[in-house]
């Protein structure tokens, strides 16, 4: 039951205003990992996937939880915190899981033509940062850098699916806009 | 009691704040696009900056530097207050300095010093929709950019070249961004819109009364709307500072007195001294 209710920012403003900082950094940089601290989940949830979590979801915003994260421990910790209501991929605003658990892409939210921004936030974990295996470039980039993409999503410029890959305490970004190259 | 604790960390409420920074990281993923936003009220007045300081409030960290700046002075009232502002709620530090500040707030105007990776500059915006004055239903303008539509202001300019031999719109120029979304750069000259242009700073945009926000990546395209026979002209005034005596700063006029007398002064206040203590 501790664990459920500890693990949260001791600090909220200034941990979460951090904690933005760097996922907005790493969303207008493409390719760039960025160090986040301040949680404390129960695994299998990471400190860096949690403290996105922390920041971003609450009770406004559907969360699904894929494959082995779809937990009893991660599911009342994301509640006691967030509040956010845990639902079905295609119901979500954000959603959770390993690149498989997260397949098949199509049925989360990618926006409208009037309304792209209505579209779902995929966190991806990863155990760790992977080596480059695409080369990156679009907004955010200058020139081109070569990074690691967990795979192809669907393209559909302005709609798409935003991706923030987590590992235990680092956050990459790979919005929509990102233009990919697998090596 | 000290306006610290009396208030959260950067004034708005933590559920505030995740809405717009939800809002924030979409138009970061979508260069261009106007997110909606629910713009909260602030402690000052719509058109005195609530949008930007909304944007401001949710990405400032007590590590942060902030400079504030209004059509690129530092000392106006504006300026001034919003400055006081965030550090009375935030406690952060603030200069006048271009090069020290992390985070810039600005009402029309981007600073002449080259900004750096790693700073943000967060514009103020009055009108976001740069269709709106062409067409007024927000449901018309939305599918326009659904679709691309932007014949209509390619007409817009088009007629100002009819009718005044150039291109006579001065500020709040429209550009396109990575040959998608055509933007309102909000009230800048049109002097600063190369600025916008492949820059290493981020962008971001914030419409209180208009409840939108939208934003520009670090080395993002950003093409102002011209035609092949009437390029895009950055143009100011053809004088030098008469106080500094740059020659490649955006210039006020400024009138010193009833008999027609008048200087032309650096905009950009903190630009203008620097080059002032240099020469002494």
């Amino acid at each position: 039951m501790n664990q459920q209710i500890s693990g949260g920012f001791s600090d909220a403003p200034r941990q979460s205003a951090t904690a933005f900082r760097a996922i907005l950094e790493a969303m207008s940089r493409p390719g760039q990992w960025q160090e986040v601290q301040g949680a404390m989940p129960p695994a299998p949830l990471s400190p860096a996937a949690g403290a996105a979590i922390l920041t971003l979801a609450d009770h406004n915003t559907p969360l699904h939880l894929a494959g082995a994260l779809d937990c009893p421990e991660v599911r009342y910790w994301i509640t006691f915190h967030t509040a956010a209501p845990i639902t079905s991929a295609t119901e979500a605003s954000f959603a959770i899981g390993t690149w498989q658990d997260l397949q098949p892409l199509d049925q989360f939210a990618i926006g409208t033509p009037e309304y792209p921004d209505r579209s779902a936030t995929l966190i991806v974990t990863l155990d760790e940062v992977p080596a480059p295996n695409a080369t990156l470039s679009g907004p955010g980039i200058n020139g081109s850098v070569e990074a690691f993409c967990p795979g192809a999503r669907p393209t559909a410029f302005p709609l798409g699916l935003d991706l923030i890959l987590a590992t235990q305490s680092r956050i990459m970004g790979l919005p929509r806009s990102t233009k990919v190259e697998f090596l | 009691m000290t306006a610290l604790d009396a208030y959260n960390f950067a004034y708005l409420d933590e559920e505030t704040k995740r809405m717009i920074r939800r809002a924030l990281l979409k138009a970061v993923a979508i260069p261009g696009y106007q997110v909606p936003f629910a713009s909260r009220e602030m402690p000052m007045p719509y058109g005195w900056g609530t949008g930007g300081v909304q944007v401001t409030a949710a990405c400032l960290t007590p590590d942060d530097t902030l400079k504030v700046i209004d059509q690129g002075a530092d000392d106006t009232t504006n300026a001034v207050s919003i400055r006081r502002f965030f550090q009375r709620t935030a406690d952060v530090a603030v200069t006048e300095e271009t090069e020290a500040a992390t985070i810039i707030q600005t009402r029309h105007r981007i600073p002449e010093t080259p900004l750096q990776e790693g700073q943000i500059m967060v514009f103020q915006v009055p009108i976001p929709e740069p269709l709106r004055f062409l067409e007024p239903r927000e449901t018309e303008t939305r599918r326009m950019h659904a679709l691309a539509d932007y014949g209509l202001m390619q007409v817009k300019l088009y007629e100002d070249i009819a009718r005044h031999g150039e291109i006579a719109t001065a500020y709040a120029y429209p550009v396109k961004v990575e040959g998608r979304y055509v933007m309102d750069p909000s009230p800048i000259p049109k002097f600063d819109n190369p600025k916008l242009n492949d820059s290493p700073a981020l962008m971001l945009f914030g419409a209180g009364r208009e409840q939108r926000i939208y934003a520009l990546p670090p080395y993002t395209k950003v093409e102002s709307l011209d035609f092949d026979d009437h390029p895009f002209v950055a143009s100011k005034a053809d004088h030098a500072c008469d106080i500094c005596g740059a020659t490649e700063s955006y210039l006020d006029e400024v009138i010193t007195d009833d008999q027609g007398g008048r200087i032309f002064v650096c905009s950009d206040t903190a630009f203008c001294r620097s080059r002032q203590e240099d020469a002494a």
